[in-house]
């Protein structure tokens, strides 16, 4: 059964959807087309040089309609994993590119903030001495570590990666920390009276007691490297999500920037909807 | 009002066995400055005794209890167990914590199973399971078995708290009020259930708690503490009544009424006295 608030909520949805569409149908219908580059297509100097008489039909297209926008990106995803060379590839090889950093750059992320998150959450010494580095490393911009890692890293496919790694690995670190830090005492005072070895403390006792704590930090971090891969693609990529927006950007063709733009945010929300799930499975209720 | 000193003698019956546990001058203090919890401490447990410490709230009962367990340090003093000094947890000696303190994540057979892994590592997942139930059922817990404990209700959980308690087979069941929490019919439930466990398998216990009738229907001996800070033991007192009593029958036995007389009597006047060096 489908509550009453539920339905209220779906049909709100759906006038705000329409609502938006409309405003975009009617913003890009009406508006002068408009030059990529800021300049007014009112400018006569401007149409002179693009080669148009002023006065003759128009050929330049402004930003996409939601009718143009939806043919094109039918069009774009009918086909989604062509390959005819590094310029022109499918949108879904695209984001395949990005994934693959990202599972790469995060996974190693997780692999080290886990444990190192158990070693400082566990000893507050260590987590002391090691605190002003990660308060330090932490509010760096993913793009600052730009320069350093082109210039050690030397590879930009390991420059992506590592951009990611740094960048998601605090969250993970400081939040399986905490959820290491506070795990009630009396828990762990049930295991130390039970005589239970250091590995099935930490596998059976630590780990999932701090396991929603540690995914909180996982979404974080995941959230992060979703932001970053863009940006880091933008910059040095080849292939990849950011790679294509920009490659778009400079052909021009706004339509796919656009469907671009709507699947990265697709896929963060697909990513992050797999973790909460995983997160849900992990939650306990005291 | 009967005749205090009656009662406050130690404990003669028992003393010809061997104890399993002797206390002997422990002293808590937490920080440097002030006075200590509680000091000079000393009190034995025989094999096969239910033993119930009473006292007001803060008097150390906890620390007291908490450092039997090994989870704590005393700051003077020694607990001797079967000839050897406690100074860690383990598993001869089970503890029932006051807040049930069952691991949330699992059901109410896995918090079991956890214990009897612990306690008995080389069994099969299937003997584990089959003996986690055993003790379930023992506390008469048959169904929800794999209910986790926020889907149970408070008696429930302590019930599960004892089975796993007594899943470990310990030389000794430590019990800090577990039957706090609840409401009187279930904890008169639970109460003549564990009468009857311990009973059956000459479980030895020592068992916190606050209520008087608690205490006279389980205990075999009730001690006293001193109300703190600075508490001591002032008095250690043999239950007269018959090991057969049960909670409906027990206040027609004859000596319930002064023995309840004299506890509740210690609590609400004598227990402040002697703190201030008046008894
Ligand atoms: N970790 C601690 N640090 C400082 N003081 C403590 C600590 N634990 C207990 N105390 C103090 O020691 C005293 C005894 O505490 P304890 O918990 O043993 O009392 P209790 O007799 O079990 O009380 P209750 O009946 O309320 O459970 C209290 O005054 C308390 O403030
Ligand atoms: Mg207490």
């Amino acid at each position: 059964m489908i509550s009453a608030e539920s339905r209220r909520a779906f049909f709100l949805f759906l006038a705000l959807f329409a609502g938006l569409l409309l405003v975009w149908q009617l913003s890009t219908a009406s508006a002068p087309p408009r030059s990529p580059y800021g300049i007014p297509q009112g400018n006569a100097e401007y149409q002179m040089l693009m080669g148009h008489t002023p006065g003759t039909t128009r050929t330049r297209e402004g930003f996409p309609g939601p009718a143009r926008f939806a043919a094109s990106a039918l069009q774009a995803l009918h086909a989604p994993f062509h390959d005819n060379g590094p310029s022109d590839r499918g949108i879904g090889w695209q984001v395949g590119a990005s994934l693959l950093r990202v599972a790469i750059g995060y996974g190693l992320a997780v692999v080290v903030a886990v444990p190192f998150g158990f070693l400082i959450g566990l000893h507050p010494v260590i987590r002391r001495a090691v605190d002003p580095f990660i308060q330090i490393l932490r509010p760096i911009s993913p793009l600052a570590w730009m320069p350093l890692a082109l210039y050690t890293i030397r590879n930009p496919e390991g420059c992506g990666i590592f951009v990611i790694f740094i960048c998601s690995l605090w969250p993970i670190v400081l939040n399986t920390a905490f959820g290491v830090g506070s795990v009630r005492r009396e828990w762990l005072n049930v295991a130390r009276t039970l005589e239970v070895s250091w590995t099935r403390r930490v596998l059976f006792v630590l780990l999932p007691a701090a396991a929603p704590t540690i995914i909180t930090g996982m979404r974080i971090g995941l959230g992060i490297a979703w932001l970053a891969i863009v940006a880091a693609e933008m910059l040095v990529g080849s292939s990849g999500i950011g790679y294509f927006v920009w490659n778009q950007w400079n052909n021009l063709s706004l339509s796919n920037v656009l469907l671009a733009v709507l699947l990265i945010g697709f896929t963060g929300m697909v990513l992050d909807g797999a973790l909460a799930a995983l997160q849900r499975s992990v939650t306990y209720a005291e | 009002m009967p005749n205090d000193s009656a009662y406050a003698a130690p404990a003669a019956t028992h003393a010809a066995s061997r104890p399993l546990v002797e206390v002997s001058m422990l002293e808590k203090r937490y920080g440097d400055s002030g006075p200590p919890v509680f000091s000079d401490v000393s009190f034995t447990i025989q094999p096969g005794e239910f033993v119930c410490l009473i006292g007001h709230s803060g008097c150390g009962k906890s620390s007291i209890l908490n450092i039997l367990a090994g989870l704590e340090q005393p700051s003077g003093g020694t607990v001797i167990m079967d000839g050897h000094e406690i100074t860690r947890p383990g598993l001869e000696r089970g503890v029932v914590f006051q807040g049930h303190a069952l691991l949330p994540w699992l059901s109410a057979v896995q918090n079991v199973a956890f214990a009897v892994r612990s306690r008995f590592p080389t069994l099969s997942r299937a003997e584990i399971r089959e003996k986690a139930e055993y003790y379930l059922h023992l506390v008469g817990l048959r169904s929800a078995l794999d209910k986790k404990p926020a889907e149970l209700s408070g008696g429930m959980r302590q019930r599960v708290g004892i089975a796993r308690a007594f899943s470990t087979q310990p030389r000794m069941l430590l019990m800090d009020e577990p039957f706090g929490a609840l409401d009187a019919l279930t904890r008169g439930l639970i109460q003549e259930e564990l009468l009857q466990i311990c009973a059956r398998t000459q479980q030895t216990v020592f068992m916190i708690t606050h209520d008087v009738d608690e205490a006279i229907l389980l205990a075999d001996r009730v001690l006293l503490m001193s109300n703190g800070p600075d508490a001591r033991l002032a008095e250690s007192i043999d239950n007269p009544l018959p090991r057969t009593r049960t909670r409906e029958s027990m206040h027609h036995e004859t000596g319930f009424y002064d023995l309840r007389n004299h506890l509740v009597d210690f609590l609400v006047r004598r227990s402040a006295l002697v703190s201030k060096g008046e008894h």
